[in-house]
């Protein structure tokens, strides 16, 4: 029974461990949808005229720029809230 | 602190579970129905020359720059999907924002975003068949080379995943910042972060999903263009 009990706080332990190391993932969206606003900035200060149709693409751009981040946090979000790991120990 | 983020049961309707997500989803749908049947209804009646209310004129706003935005993004050939697309924009940002009123947002359950997700797979690949024909549909799958059949055949079917994905990604984290965040202040200073993760977030969640599925319904629909996703 013991043992039980510290097989599952190692699995619950580094669950959290794994959720957190995940959440790294969150950096290639933020470095991306960055330069998409640069870019989206410099677009518009070339073309002033076009700011609607720009924003529009670069907002579009960005949030398919920003799945894996949705990914990995939801992951994260499995690891932390229904874990699927603790169905083995059992 | 509560910190359990699963869809809650209210009750049962004989044997079947009635959730959270159920309720407000059958909420908003109540509201949008007996809302749009209510502000359209001076339309029919009233007779020529007498003039409409504020009601009117605001409805006849909102509807009017729902064509032009939605008839810009799919071209003259998309016109009879703008009816689906605003009632999907409606239904969304009523969606995500019900849970500034202590509800649970229907979008931050996996099911109403899977369920969404799948009408806008059918709609995009039942376009692509009706405007190219089944033969065209099936030789795009194996462009530009035979042996890319499996890759174009998973990017296709990972388009639904991702949508769906995105936005209940976003919505249900959303709620889990803000549920930690009312854990250990619970006065005050949630307010500014209701405005990004409800208003903003939300907003702009429902315009990306809703915009996707115009832009890629667009792409099947227009012969021209090469499909690519």
């Amino acid at each position: 029974m013991d043992q039980l009990l510290l097989a599952r706080a190692i699995v619950l332990g580094l669950s959290a461990l794994g959720a957190g190391v995940g959440m790294i993932a969150g950096l290639g969206p933020g470095i991306g949808q960055g330069y998409a606003a640069g870019k989206g900035a410099e677009a518009v200060g070339r073309q002033p005229e076009a700011a609607g149709q720009i924003t529009q693409t670069m907002l579009l751009g960005q949030a398919v720029a920003e799945t894996t981040g949705i990914y990995s946090l939801v992951i994260a979000l499995l690891l932390l809230f229904a874990n699927p790991l603790l169905r083995f120990l059992s | 602190m509560d910190l359990e983020f699963s869809v809650k049961t209210m009750f049962y309707l004989g044997k079947i579970p009635v959730t959270e997500t159920v309720v407000s989803t059958w909420l908003i749908m109540a509201v949008l129905v007996i809302g749009s049947f209510l502000v359209t209804r001076r339309f029919k009646t009233a007779k020529p020359g007498e003039t409409l209310g504020t009601t009117e004129h605001v409805v006849e706003l909102l509807v009017d720059g729902l064509y032009s935005f939605i008839g810009d993004v799919m071209g003259p050939k998309g016109e009879a999907f703008i009816p689906y697309m605003a009632t999907l924009l409606l239904f969304l940002v009523c969606a995500n924002l019900i849970g500034l009123l202590g509800f649970r947002p229907p979008t931050a359950d996996l099911n109403t975003t899977l369920g969404f997700a799948t009408m806008s797979f059918i709609l995009i690949q039942g376009n692509g068949i009706r405007s190219q024909g089944l033969f065209k549909f099936i030789k795009g799958l194996f462009e530009p080379f035979v042996f890319l059949f499996p890759l174009n055949v998973i990017g296709e079917i990972a388009t639904p995943f991702s949508m769906a994905f995105r936005l209940f990604g976003n919505i249900l984290g959303g709620m889990i910042i803000m549920a930690l965040l009312y854990g250990f202040a619970p006065i005050a200073i949630p307010v500014l972060p209701h405005i990004y993760f409800d208003l903003f977030s939300g907003i702009i969640q429902a315009f990306i999903f809703t915009m996707l599925t115009m832009v890629f319904v667009a792409m099947a629909i227009d012969e021209d263009e090469e499909e690519e996703n």
